[in-house]
């Protein structure tokens, strides 16, 4: 019989319809997994193997009685622990959030429950979804099951969807939910050898979701391949009246549009993303796109995205100033932990509940977006990165007059060591490098496995399209997907 | 543009998070390292961009005035908004005396 963990969205949702197996069998071999993998990997906070049977059951209730099933149905995934789920703890992976158990289900999961998937749990993220290597967490690393060879050295699985990707490469889930901020879905799945799409800001709901930067934050799937990530991402997507910056457009149906036909489409290679002193196996991989795309049938074009080296910079202006906004509801009142030292007054209790709750990335952005919005600075850092960040969204609105998509890496390099980059901040943050453009321009972008490192460690491209445009996104990367057949899988040492 | 130990005080004050002595010495090498390399975006000519304010381009929109259209964002849910405080008392946030 097949191993059901090998499988994917698609093969288990067609599997279930057919009647191969059951959605419980399905969600009992996760469960399986996931409760084997804990230990080692650490990729999620809570575990829910009950709720991923029921929602099975629903499935095979309803497909013996007759009834139509989802597009998710008989699918359980595993749900970023920054998704709000009802009666189900939600963390963000902060001490000042453990034990808040939420009155109310998030946009995003609840549609994803309506079509039918189930939840084998909350997965382990960096904290507030700040970080890049998921070492932020106050519920302990997530171990990424890549290793390097003879090596035992523990990998980071990317950040801050880390929980997300270690999980999906490890087979403990066959797809996730991620967030991405700037670059928190792509970059993990570079670094762990799967597929992952942020679509254009306001696809997806953020009602639900905890809120690190509003203008930034967008939901996105994760999974082994494209079509996996495009059939979740239809579940995931649609208007929702309670988020004020929800775009009200039908979801299209890109699983059943896909295509690696790239004949009469020009991909557009931004030259500022070749940087001095890149990894040279990036390189040769980014070359490798190229080709790979040209055989299918694409016209590849040199464009320029001028402002390119003031992205990051800008992105970290704009996330610490809208997080330090969005992080003040943490106050030891309504929800959440409270620190009241003795006889503390209501401010000492906010400073001490503070101090005690947020991990010191999350502290350190508060102290930064608190500056740089405060009174005599807001002018020259605020609104200065708001003015950059308008250049940044036009360099990709001239770009796309002569292109279709853009070509780049998803990360500068193959995954690093834990503890390799988490002494210094700005090193961390420069992991960030290729993926935060996109991010500041709300376009979506989608990262996609090409192929290992010497060091045998995978390695992403990235794919950015025009708002909107997720087809041409998923078209694109599914060529690459197509050409590079990527088939390989972290030995399992767990 | 770069911060001193006074400073970070100050804002670590208005941030509402207590840090001891040897936290905001440590910070504040932290924060002037990332400030000054944040800096660079001065060097960009901005001169008649606008700040941006919307990055896909959305308009405003009013919900329906109807009481309690959607029940998750409605009212009438007191003890589910109270769920999760850490000191409710009598139907209320409970809050350390404020007014003397």
């Amino acid at each position: 019989m097949t191993n059901l963990t090998d499988l994917g969205v698609a093969a288990i949702r067609s599997g279930v319809a057919r009647g191969d197996f059951t959605a419980v069998e399905v969600a009992e071999a996760f469960n399986a997994n996931v409760a084997a993998a804990q230990d080692a990997l650490n990729a999620f906070i809570v575990t829910t193997p009950e709720l991923a049977v029921d929602a099975a059951r629903r499935v095979d209730a309803a497909r013996a009685a007759g009834q139509a099933l989802g597009k998710m149905a008989g699918v359980p995934i595993g749900m970023k622990d920054l998704f709000a789920t009802k009666g189900v703890q939600t963390t963000a992976a902060s001490h000042i959030l453990e034990g808040f158990t939420p009155e109310y289900e998030s946009t995003v999961s609840q549609k994803l429950w309506d079509a039918g998937a189930g939840m084998l749990g909350k997965l382990n993220l960096d904290q507030f979804a700040m970080g890049s290597s998921n070492e932020t967490s106050a519920f302990g690393n997530v171990i990424s099951p890549w290793r390097r060879p003879n090596d035992t050295a523990p990998l980071a699985p990317g950040g801050s969807s880390g929980g997300s990707s270690a999980a999906i490469a490890a087979q403990l889930c066959p797809a996730a939910t991620g967030t991405d901020t700037g670059g928190s879905i792509r970059q993990p799945a570079a670094f762990t050898g799967i597929s992952g799409i942020k679509p254009t800001y306001g696809r997806c709901s953020r009602w639900g979701i905890v809120a690190f930067a509003s203008s930034l934050d967008q939901a996105g799937a994760m999974a082994h391949d494209v079509t996996d990530c495009a059939i979740m991402l239809e579940a995931m997507a649609g208007f929702d009246p309670k988020d004020s910056t929800s775009l009200n457009l039908p979801v299209p149906d890109w699983s059943a549009a896909l295509s690696d036909d790239l004949s009469g489409k020009t991909v557009g290679i931004p030259r500022e993303y070749r940087m001095d002193g890149m990894d040279e196996e990036v390189s040769r991989s980014w070359e490798q796109g190229v080709a790979w795309l040209k055989d299918a049938g694409a016209k590849v074009v040199d464009i320029s995205l001028p402002h390119t080296k003031y992205a990051l910079p800008c992105y970290y202006i704009i996330a610490p100033a809208e997080a330090s906004s969005n992080l003040a509801r943490y106050d030891g009142v309504r929800y959440g932990l409270r620190d009241l030292p003795d006889g503390a007054g209501l401010q000492d209790m906010y400073a001490a509940t503070r101090a005690a709750g947020f991990g010191a990335e999350v502290k350190r952005r508060i102290m930064i977006g608190t500056y740089v919005l405060s009174a005599g600075f807001y002018d020259a850092y605020y609104t200065q990165a708001q003015k950059v960040r308008t250049l940044i969204s036009h360099d990709f609105k001239n770009a796309f007059t002569e292109c279709d998509v853009i070509l780049a890496p998803t990360a500068p390099t193959a995954a690093f060591a834990l503890g390799e980059k988490s002494g210094d901040p700005l090193e961390m943050y420069l992991n960030d490098v290729f993926s935060v453009p996109a991010s500041l321009a709300g376009l979506p972008a989608m990262s996609v496995p090409a192929g290992l490192s010497r060091e045998g460690l995978p390695l992403g491209l990235q794919v950015i399209g025009r708002a909107f445009d997720e087809q041409g996104v998923l078209n694109a990367a599914l060529a690459i997907e197509r050409r590079a057949g990527f088939a390989a899988k972290p030995s399992r040492w767990w | 543009m770069s911060v001193d130990t006074a400073t970070v005080a100050k804002i670590a004050s208005l941030a509402r998070i207590k840090v001891s002595e040897p936290e905001l010495a440590a910070m504040v090498p932290e924060l002037n390292g990332i400030l000054a390399w944040v800096e660079q975006l001065a060097e960009v000519d901005v001169t008649g961009i606008e700040p941006m304010t919307a990055v896909i381009e959305n308009h405003q929109r009013l919900r329906d005035d109807v009481i309690d259209a959607d029940p998750l964002t409605g009212g009438g849910i007191r003890d589910k908004v109270l769920a999760n405080a850490p000191a409710p008392e009598h139907g209320f946030f409970g809050v350390p005396k404020v007014i003397e």
